[in-house]
């Protein structure tokens, strides 16, 4: 089913013909967000550039019963902003302004097309930051970080996405306004903000968004650390979070990442022979604080086995390493043409065994498997380079990823801890959740957008019984 | 048959309580299972349940035709300290929890208002932080998950036992403050932090404006207090208003707080509390809130807490009070009519500020309601949410009064 045309001539009259994308070849460079492995071509894409367009078009939509996508910049890793045949893409890029940054409530106001990056460079200037810093934050927006409830690096230490919204302005599917949360942070009821937030889309969209800024922190110490295994990094990570030290961040990367980022342009100046390199940071407001827990964590990271620790010696030099982990993505493009992107997070004592046997499997199935994830929390990203041409291969592929995400369940974890569900991971719903819990979320769903008419087809598994009986397979297997 | 003599074939004689003053049957089923049992039954026969912790924070005086209570589901299945992850049932008294915790070395960083016996299950259904959520936040960042009971007996799982999730919808963060209206928390995952290895205390007593000017001394010095708390004289015991500075953390933190304490309060006029000192003070405290008849809680910005606390005083008196500032979060208890509740809530929403009231007797709760003021389309959200967790509408909650 195609939009019909004259719902294109109606939209063209709210936001302006050059914001209608019709033609084929425009729509098409919408059709994946950034993991690879889904593509769906929207109908129609429409590009609203202020709140009152944006409501209009939701109520034209809303009055031809006609389902919709919201989307940011699409940097999203779970096919969650892809939009099948008719239905409408909603890009929500050109709401782009900062409304306010308080300084005194230690807050700021800005439309969901807002870029994360350019929110924490509004705050730097009063002494503040957006702590959720996702490694697309020179790209991702505020929106799509709120629907994700994204989190980052420093998400360790800081919180997620989640730990920062306070107040939002909803768009329901019937073009109806809700304001939840409240600037205070205290929820008029129910904690509306706190259920919207990582509800990907599919309640509505998130029109204003007051989110909770932080102090900066007076000092920082980044510390890089080697290994020469990826057991012994990850009995350090435990170490350390053992100790009672929260660090910043505690990220990892294996040698497959490490020397697909030293091979790129993001070279940041890690070991190629290591095993494994933990990035550490510790941050505070305090120097002699933070001094003295970063002696703290060299010494635990030492005493774990690690080769060398290094700290960074200037701005310049940490600038560099965080580089690499958060551009690890964009370096691992260099191993092959597509990658399957996984969100497993499993309990941090548990991080060795689960990197050992996720070596194994990918030893079996003759895959290259790189590693680069958020240690601190146990939050895996295993990332798997293939050719999705290769039928054969992409079988493998699937087969391995299904595997993987079995034993990060059955070692007491879940299937995503950052990227969402969106499509990628509904067929994983099952192996978490029971029939009656998915069917409380469908539920749910149902009270904001009573018609599934936003982002329809994501999070929840429709055919959850179906799904289950294979769900359940998978699982006694790798347990 | 009786419904306690359908209870009592349900669940057996174990699970009957003595009733409740007011003659209500109370029933504590022994497993979630039992829990589930207990409430599909209720809603078939359209009996009204209220839902009971240990009876030490909301008063047991809703009308119901029995009384849920969680007191029995008071297992810990699991503490892991490397993990720092603990699953508890909802009925275990957080002093019992805290031992538990305390024995492994791990920390449960939050100290609710009211008795030290009061479950976990009543902490997280009415979201009732402490001091300590200055900083370590409101009660739903302490969550990875919880499990529920829907008011006709659907078993529920939100989260996980896993330090980031977002599989699903966030049902727990629902739950967290939804009072019960959305079905009863059997089950809880909870984030833990080690043990601080150094945790002290200071007061300041003072005028409450001079006491104000510290605190924000205080903030702007870039310290890290665990709890930094403006206590009114009647609730602090004292002849003036007391700011209480919790330091809590590795013993490098807490040392260069304390230096920098001395610096922003303008010579060290803060005076340190033992450990038993501090433990007392932080105890009555949290217990002055669960003596009077009436307790709410507000939330503004920061900037505005001074003008709060002038709004409160002049509404409803300030003897007992305490305010967290640079949260915004401020907490009152005593005595109040229906009618000054529901004119303060209309004063305060106007101001963007959201009245919860946390704890009342039921002829002023069900009049008043846990909230109200909803802004536009609020209302029918959280009707719907209700109705889709509790469709017979057997669990007796008041959200939003009459």
């Amino acid at each position: 089913m195609s939009a019909p045309s004259h719902l294109a001539r109606d939209l063209a009259a709210i936001v302006g013909e050059r914001h209608v994308r019709e033609a084929r070849a425009e729509r098409v460079t919408y059709a994946m967000d950034g993991l690879p492995t889904h593509r769906r071509v929207p109908d129609l894409v429409v590009l609203p550039g202020t709140r009152e367009e944006l409501i209009a078009v939701v109520r034209l939509l809303a009055a031809h019963d006609v389902p919709f996508v919201p989307r940011g910049a699409g940097t999203g890793l779970s096919g969650g902003a892809l939009a099948d045949e008719g239905t409408v893409l909603l890009v929500l890029t050109r709401l782009n302004r900062i409304l306010r940054v308080d300084h005194d409530n230690r807050l700021a106001v800005v439309e969901p097309g807002v870029v994360n990056a350019k929110l924490g460079a509004a705050a730097r200037p009063h002494g503040l930051q957006y702590a959720p810093d996702p490694s697309s934050q020179s790209a991702c927006t505020i929106g799509g970080n709120v629907a994700e409830n994204a989190g980052g690096p420093h998400c360790l230490k800081y919180g997620v996405t989640a730990n920062h919204v306070l107040a939002l302005e909803l768009l329901l599917a019937d073009g109806s306004l809700v304001d939840v949360g409240s600037p205070g942070g205290e929820s008029w009821g129910p904690d509306l903000v706190g259920l919207f937030v990582g509800s990907e889309g599919t309640f509505g969209i998130a029109t204003r968004i007051t989110v909770r800024l932080t102090p900066l922190p007076r000092a920082v110490r980044t510390l890089l650390a080697d290994f020469n295994s990826l057991r012994t990094a990850g009995e350090a990570v435990s170490a350390i979070i053992a100790a009672g030290i929260v660090p910043a961040a505690l990220e990892m990367m294996d040698q497959s990442c490490i020397r697909a980022v030293e091979d790129s342009v993001y070279a940041a100046g890690y070991p190629r022979d290591a095993a494994a390199i933990l990035l550490a940071e510790i941050d505070g407001r305090n120097v002699d604080a933070v001094v003295a827990e970063t002696e703290m964590v060299t010494d635990l990271l030492r005493k774990s086995g690690a080769r060398s620790v290094r700290s960074a010696a200037s701005e310049a030099e940490r600038e560099r390493l965080w580089q690499g982990r958060k551009k690890a993505f964009g370096a691992m493009g260099r191993l092959s043409r597509d990658l399957v992107v996984q969100d497993a997070v499993v309990p941090r004592s548990a991080l060795p065994q689960v990197l050992e046997t996720i070596c194994a499997i990918a030893q079996r199935y003759e895959l290259v498997v790189s590693n680069v994830f958020h240690a601190g929390d146990g939050n895996l990203h295993p990332n798997i380079s293939f050719d999705a041409t290769d039928p054969a291969l992409k079988e493998r592929v699937e087969t391995a990823s299904a595997e993987i995400m079995a034993t990060c369940i059955a070692a007491g974890g879940t299937i995503t801890g950052e990227h969402g569900v969106g499509i990628d991971k509904l067929r994983y719903m099952p192996l978490i959740f029971d029939a009656e819990s998915l069917g409380a979320m469908h539920a749910v769903r149902k009270v904001f957008d009573p018609d599934e008419r936003v982002n329809p087809g994501k999070v929840v598994p429709v055919h959850a019984c179906r799904e289950w009986a294979s769900a359940k397979q998978l699982l006694a297997r790798a347990s | 048959m009786t419904i306690l003599e359908k209870v009592t074939a349900l669940l057996g004689e174990g699970a009957v309580l003595e009733p409740s003053t007011d003659r209500v049957p109370r029933i504590a089923p022994g497993s979630p299972d039992a829990v589930a049992l207990l409430l599909g039954t209720a809603h078939q026969e359209g009996w009204r349940v209220r839902i009971e912790g240990a009876g030490t924070w909301l008063q047991s005086d809703a009308p119901a035709d029995l009384a849920l209570t969680t007191r029995r589901l008071d297992r810990v299945p699991a503490i892991e300290p490397p993990d720092l992850t603990a699953t508890a049932e909802a009925g275990i008294g957080l002093d019992q929890l805290r031992q538990q915790l305390a024995d492994r070395g791990a920390w449960l960083a939050i100290d609710p208002p009211g008795l030290a016996g009061r479950t976990l299950g009543s902490v997280v259904a009415t979201a009732t932080a402490g001091p300590l959520r200055h900083g370590f936040g409101p009660i739903k960042d302490h969550l990875l998950g919880v499990t529920f009971v829907t008011g006709d007996g659907r078993m529920v799982q939100s989260g996980g036992r896993v330090m980031k999730n977002v599989a699903g919808y966030d049902l727990t963060r629902l739950q967290a403050g939804g009072f019960g209206a959305f079905g009863v928390i059997v089950l809880v995952h909870l984030r833990l932090r080690t043990l601080p290895r150094a945790d002290v205390t200071y007061v300041l007593e003072g005028a409450r404006e001079d006491l104000t000017q510290v605190g924000e001394d205080i903030a702007a010095a870039g310290l890290t207090p665990a709890a930094l708390e403006l206590v009114s004289p009647a609730l602090a015991r004292r002849e003036r208003w007391v700011l209480a500075v919790r330091l809590a953390g590795s013993p490098a933190l807490v040392a260069a707080d304390e230096t920098g304490l001395g610096a922003a309060s303008g010579g060290g006029r803060f005076a340190s509390l033992r450990a038993e000192e501090a433990h007392g003070f932080w105890m009555r405290l949290a217990e002055g809130f669960s003596v009077r008849p009436v307790t709410f809680r507000i939330g503004g910005v920061p900037a505005a807490s001074d003008e709060l606390l002038d709004l409160l005083q002049h509404q409803l008196g300030d003897e007992w009070i305490s305010a967290s500032p640079a949260a915004g979060a401020i907490r009152w208890t005593g005595e109040a009519s229906i009618d000054r509740l529901q004119r303060l809530r209309r004063t305060l929403a106007g101001l963007e500020v959201p009245l919860t009231l946390e704890r009342a007797p039921w002829a002023l709760r069900g009049a008043v309601g846990h909230f109200g003021a909803y802004r536009e389309g609020v209302g029918p959200l959280v009707t719907g949410l209700r109705r889709t967790f509790d469709p017979g509408g057997a669990l007796v909650v008041a959200t939003e009064g009459s």
